[in-house]
């Protein structure tokens, strides 16, 4: 347990405006965990291109869960697969957010009947934060999401809550 | 007075004061919930599999050493290939001459062996020792030549 996190038991002036510049200080520097999974991957990375250039909203991608504040699920999570993310997920450092990309990621995609080998949603083996529609999501669709997940986090709190 | 090293001092201390706090906020503020997944060594997702430091073959560092220098070359042609109307026949002749001493140094790397990974097996040669006579006196011939298999 960290001193001061979730160890409030009620909000002051002190504690919001705490809150409020560390709140600041991680929705402007989400970095991302670099992986792609299938097609949407590519919108992904169109993101991180200089068309849309999702590193002004501080997103950069690092190759290690240890320094990453963002999952983007991009793409098609197979089972084999899951367990992978499963574990990806374990090894971030809190707080750690999950944006789940694109209609395979989301619910299984168009392999949600047949799909044998699909996990059917990326919610069902970690907790998905946005959900991005779409097969696949333009890059502002992503640019999106990320506005949402950063309106999340602008909302998180060091009060403690309630059990 | 401040000299100038007294600058630097100062430039160290407030370094060390910036490092200090910002490693000191972030145990104040970070949360801090690890448990056996979360700890687990990262080895791209995979189940941590035996210790980190194993060895290496030594293999890699030839086939390193190889692309290197291929890769340098490649490097060279690039900007070659920019200007290579400009220079003509003389810039074409210099850039073969170029990549002819390394295609004799890739032949020679070739033939020695060196880009096959299976481990060559050492040459032992073979030595044929004719019986050494007991007497003393006569002519205790020992050969040695290896035998070409």
């Amino acid at each position: 347990m960290g001193l001061l996190d979730q160890r409030f038991e009620n909000g002051n002036v002190f504690v919001t405006s705490l809150e409020n510049l560390l709140n600041w200080a991680r929705l402007s520097s989400l970095y991302q965990m670099q992986f792609g999974l299938a097609c949407c991957a590519i919108e992904m990375m169109a993101a991180s291109a200089s068309d849309f250039d999702i590193m002004r909203f501080g997103i950069i991608p690092r190759a290690t869960p240890r320094q990453a504040d963002v999952m983007f699920v991009a793409g098609t999570v197979t089972l084999k697969m899951a367990s992978r993310i499963k574990r990806l997920y374990d090894q971030m450092a809190e707080p750690r957010y999950i944006i789940s990309m694109g209609s395979c990621a989301n619910c299984g995609g168009p392999y949600w009947e047949h799909g044998y080998h699909v996990l059917k949603g990326v919610d069902r083996v970690i907790p998905v934060d946005v959900f991005v529609p779409g097969c696949p999501p333009r890059p502002e669709a992503l640019l999106e999401g990320i506005i949402k997940l950063q309106e999340k986090v602008r909302r998180e709190s060091l009060v403690k809550k309630p059990a | 007075m401040l000299t100038e090293f007294g600058k630097v001092l100062i430039f160290l201390i407030i370094g060390a004061i910036f490092v200090a706090g910002g490693m000191f906020a972030s145990w104040l503020l970070r949360p801090r919930r690890p448990y056996p997944g979360k700890v687990a060594p990262y080895e791209c997702g995979e189940d941590p599999v035996g210790d980190a430091w194993v060895r290496f073959n030594v293999r890699f560092y030839v086939v390193a050493l190889i692309f290197l220098i291929f890769d340098v070359e490649v490097v060279f042609l690039f900007p070659w290939a920019l200007v290579y109307r400009n220079l003509g026949l003389f810039g074409f002749l210099e850039m073969a001459v170029f990549l002819g001493i390394l295609l004799v140094g890739y032949v020679y790397v070739w033939v020695k062996g060196d880009l096959d990974w299976d481990k060559p097996l050492p040459q032992v040669p073979h030595i044929n020792r004719a019986p050494i006579s007991l007497s003393g006196t006569e002519k205790t011939a020992v050969e040695e030549q290896p035998v070409v298999q």
